[in-house]
């Protein structure tokens, strides 16, 4: 197992080739001339740990050698081209709606983070499970859920993809493996590893094995969940089981309006990972390439029966942590800092200077994913409120659950059943 | 059954003569209800019993929690299991209950049957995010596209000199919950044939057993030891035919109440007592066509008495049934505070036989003392 070859050495040496040229300056000191105390050692910790990696990738020479040669073909580029502007113009659609009034509650969005969802999402199967958070609206559009069945769920229409009862924090789809959308910091990473926990005993128990390999669970959560218990608890889990998950963690450095360094003792998430004997790595989350080949081998460890791995994408959320956080407690040269780093900027510039593809080409799939995202908003204006008579449904899968009438049959077989809840 | 009321009873001569007489009409009571009751099972064994054939019959079905494994159970009802189904299908968890009760969810959400033990359902305040926001409500959220087909089980309620953290009954908060099913076995027929029921449904269940009651006996028919007995959720059982009153109760209680209404009846009321087995769904059916016969209602909880599984009761039958009621309905659950640890007052806490023989009889308006003497 990897596991014994850890030395704390290996840990805090940074690969350098990742932390090279590609990259934006480094990051001033987050919060250097706020009164807020903070103990100097976190401060250059953050600066300087770019890319720390684990024993696990150290061999990989193609991420070793991130400015050179990055696999990726043109095929691959656009389709992540296209994954990203689709995130993008979707959010940025959904904040639209919001102030129109079309959408309500609370909304909580992507922008910002696309690369981490591409960068991993694309690489799975229909058969391998995603579970996300509140934040998870990308997720579903990365995972196959349709852009229509999204936003007609966000304006809470019938024809949403939970038939408008989940909303914007609930995203779940059976047929594409996402398994929600929950709205308590934690929550989706014990389902996540059960997920992961239901791939193995298929395999073992079961005997449903794939010629694939194992099916994967990716758990993605943000920077405070790894304050809490149930993210130690399974991360203890996973490990001692051996499950096929990878834990992606979202730092994009804010919780609401605490800063990870106030929150966290240790702010290097990934360092996490080895505590509990398997591997964390720390990538950077705004290059989509580089998230790529960090999940490609995360992805494939799970897939090949080999465990468990943490993965903390550095990230960034451009807007505010909902639509209502009037976010003014992130300063501004640390927003224009990341926003430099636009990860649909970056991989555009990355097309073009690498010949794989014209700009009018990238211009088309812009035009094609407005067009989209406009079609789903007006498939959603256009689809029914849900019945009244939807309230009372899906309570239960067994609706027997309902219990017995006065004349001793099934309550829900009553045709009376739906008018009122007095009767139930 | 009467081993574990006696030492609840205290030593009063009264009721000491009242228990020799009791047991040998307590036993042909129990056996009435059944055709040829040769064999005795406990309730442990026919919760094992159950785990073992419905493991048998489905492999998806598989254990979780402390101790399940290789020390057979914290209660032994997981005896054996291990050996017979590996390491795979009992898994011995470390003492997460956030973390593996949420595994336990998403491994049911892809499918698979988990059967969650919680070593007493106290601990399941640690879980009960999981077991209300991921479990419940996952099929409604979804709109029926994820489907929970879990079961939680473990003792609930109130045991011997165990203390305040270890004592609470949680079978009003669980039941509050749209999306659960709550069920609450008292003998071994509703054991076996309720957890096998609940483990073949689709849905979240909530499975509150006593562990008071593990070690009693009960009669089972050829019916209930056949591996395809299933008892209907959502149902009641009319332990006992009466006139006069109807009494509720569930789980430990339904053998108190049995006892209560034997005393009764020496006294000319007739009591019919009604062993809920499904607190969620409540059988209202069951519940108004008695008190529509009886007129009169007394309902029996270990727990609580504030937001109970009584008043819900209470409500049910003012709502459908009003004018059939001749009397206020009585309402007897555990003392309204944390359980003490000292023997008597602990005895204080939780209902007892006099209290549900006090209570129907004001129910049927005979004059008694209103609270305990002892």
């Amino acid at each position: 197992m990897a596991a014994a070859s850890f030395t704390t050495a290996k840990f805090l040496a940074p690969v350098a080739a990742r932390s090279g040229g590609d990259r934006a300056p480094p990051l001033p000191a987050i919060g250097a001339a706020s009164a807020r105390p903070r103990r100097g050692a976190q401060k250059t910790r953050l600066r300087t740990a770019l890319a720390v990696s684990s024993d696990v990738l150290a061999g990989n020479k193609v991420v070793q050698a991130a400015a050179g040669h990055l696999a990726v073909t043109r095929e691959e580029a656009l389709e992540l081209y296209e994954d990203m502007v689709l995130g993008r113009v979707f959010e940025d659609m959904c904040a639209q709606m919001y102030y129109r009034g079309k959408m309500f509650g609370f909304v909580h969005l992507y922008n910002g983070q696309e690369a981490v969802s591409t960068g991993f999402i694309k690489l799975l199967n229909q058969a391998d499970c995603v579970v996300s958070t509140y934040r998870d609206h990308v997720h579903a559009l990365s995972k196959g859920v349709p852009a229509r069945s999204v936003m007609a769920e966000l304006f809470g229409k019938a024809t949403g993809c939970c038939r408008g009862q989940g909303g914007s924090m609930h995203m779940f789809s059976a047929p594409h493996n996402l398994l929600g959308g929950f709205a308590f910091i934690g929550e989706g990473i014990p389902v996540a590893t059960g997920a992961a926990f239901a791939a193995k005993y298929r395999h073992e128990v079961l005997k449903q094995s794939s010629p694939k390999g194992l099916d994967v669970t990716l758990a993605f959560f943000g920077d405070g969940t790894c304050n809490n218990g149930q993210f130690f608890e399974c991360l203890n889990m996973a490990q001692l089981w051996k499950l096929p998950i990878v834990f992606v963690v979202e730092n994009n450095l804010w919780a609401i309006g605490v800063s990870h360094l106030r929150a966290t003792s240790d702010p290097e998430i990934w360092k996490k990972g080895p505590a509990f004997g398997m591997p964390g790595v720390h990538v950077d989350g705004m290059g989509v390439l580089k998230v790529r080949e960090v999940a490609k081998e995360a992805i494939g460890r799970a897939r090949r029966d080999e465990g468990p791995t943490l993965v903390e994408c550095e990230t960034y959320r451009f807007r505010g942590h909902s639509l209502a956080d009037p976010d003014e407690l992130r300063r501004p040269d640390e927003k224009s800092h990341y926003a430099a780093s636009d990860p649909i900027t970056a991989l555009k510039n990355y097309i073009i200077e690498k010949n794989l593809a014209t700009e009018s080409e990238l211009k088309s799939i812009e035009k094609k994913i407005e067009d989209v995202v406009e079609e789903a908003v007006e498939f959603a204006d256009a689809s029914p409120h849900p019945p009244r008579s939807q309230l009372l449904e899906n309570v239960f899968a067994d609706p027997k659950g309902f219990g017995i009438g006065p004349d001793g049959k099934y309550r829900c077989e009553d045709p009376k059943f739906t008018q009122g809840t007095a009767q139930v | 059954m009467l081993g574990a009321a006696r030492r609840q009873l205290g030593s009063g001569p009264m009721l000491g003569q009242v228990l020799q007489r009791l047991r040998p009409a307590a036993a042909t009571n129990a056996a009435r209800g059944y055709s040829a009751a040769a064999k005795e099972m406990t309730v442990r064994d026919a919760l094992n019993s159950a785990l073992d054939e419905e493991m048998s019959a489905d492999p998806s079905v598989f254990l979780m929690g402390e101790e399940v494994g290789e020390y057979q159970g914290a209660y032994k009802i997981t005896k054996g299991l291990l050996d017979k189904y590996g390491p795979d299908r009992v898994l011995d968890t470390p003492i997460t209950e956030a973390g593996f009760t949420g595994i336990g969810v998403g491994a049911a959400y892809q499918g698979l049957r988990p059967v969650v033990e919680f070593m007493t359902f106290n601990f399941s305040m640690q879980a009960i995010d999981h077991i209300i926001n991921s479990a419940a409500k996952s099929n409604y959220m979804s709109a029926g596209q994820i489907s929970v087909p879990i079961v939680f089980r473990g003792p609930n309620g109130a045991a011997a000199g165990v203390g305040a953290q270890h004592s609470q009954c949680y079978a009003a908060w669980y039941a509050h919950v749209p999306g659960l099913k709550v069920l609450t076995p008292y003998s071994a027929e509703d054991a076996r044939g309720l957890l096998k029921a609940a483990i073949r449904d689709p849905d979240p269940v909530i499975f509150l057993e006593n562990e008071l009651l593990y070690g009693e006996s009960f009669p089972v028919s050829a019916e209930v030891l056949d591996s395809s007995f299933c008892l209907p959720i959502g149902k009641a059982k009319i332990e006992r035919e009466g006139k006069d009153v109807t009494i509720t109760a569930f789980s430990k209680m339904v053998g108190y109440a049995l006892q209560a209404a034997e005393i009764l009846s020496k006294e000319g009321i007739s009591a019919e007592v009604i062993n809920l087995r499904s607190i969620r769904p409540l059988d209202r059916a069951a519940i108004n066509a008695s008190v529509r016969k009886t007129n009169r209602l007394v309902t029996v909880e270990e727990g609580f008495p504030q937001h109970g599984v009584g008043a819900e009761i209470c409500m049910s039958v003012v709502e459908e049934c009003f004018e059939y009621l001749d009397a206020p309905v009585e309402r007897i659950a555990g003392a309204d505070v944390p359980m003490p640890y000292a023997a008597n007052i602990e005895r204080m806490a939780v209902p007892q036989v006099d209290d549900i023989v006090r209570a129907a009889k004001r129910a049927c308006y005979r004059a008694v003392p209103m609270a305990a003497t002892a």
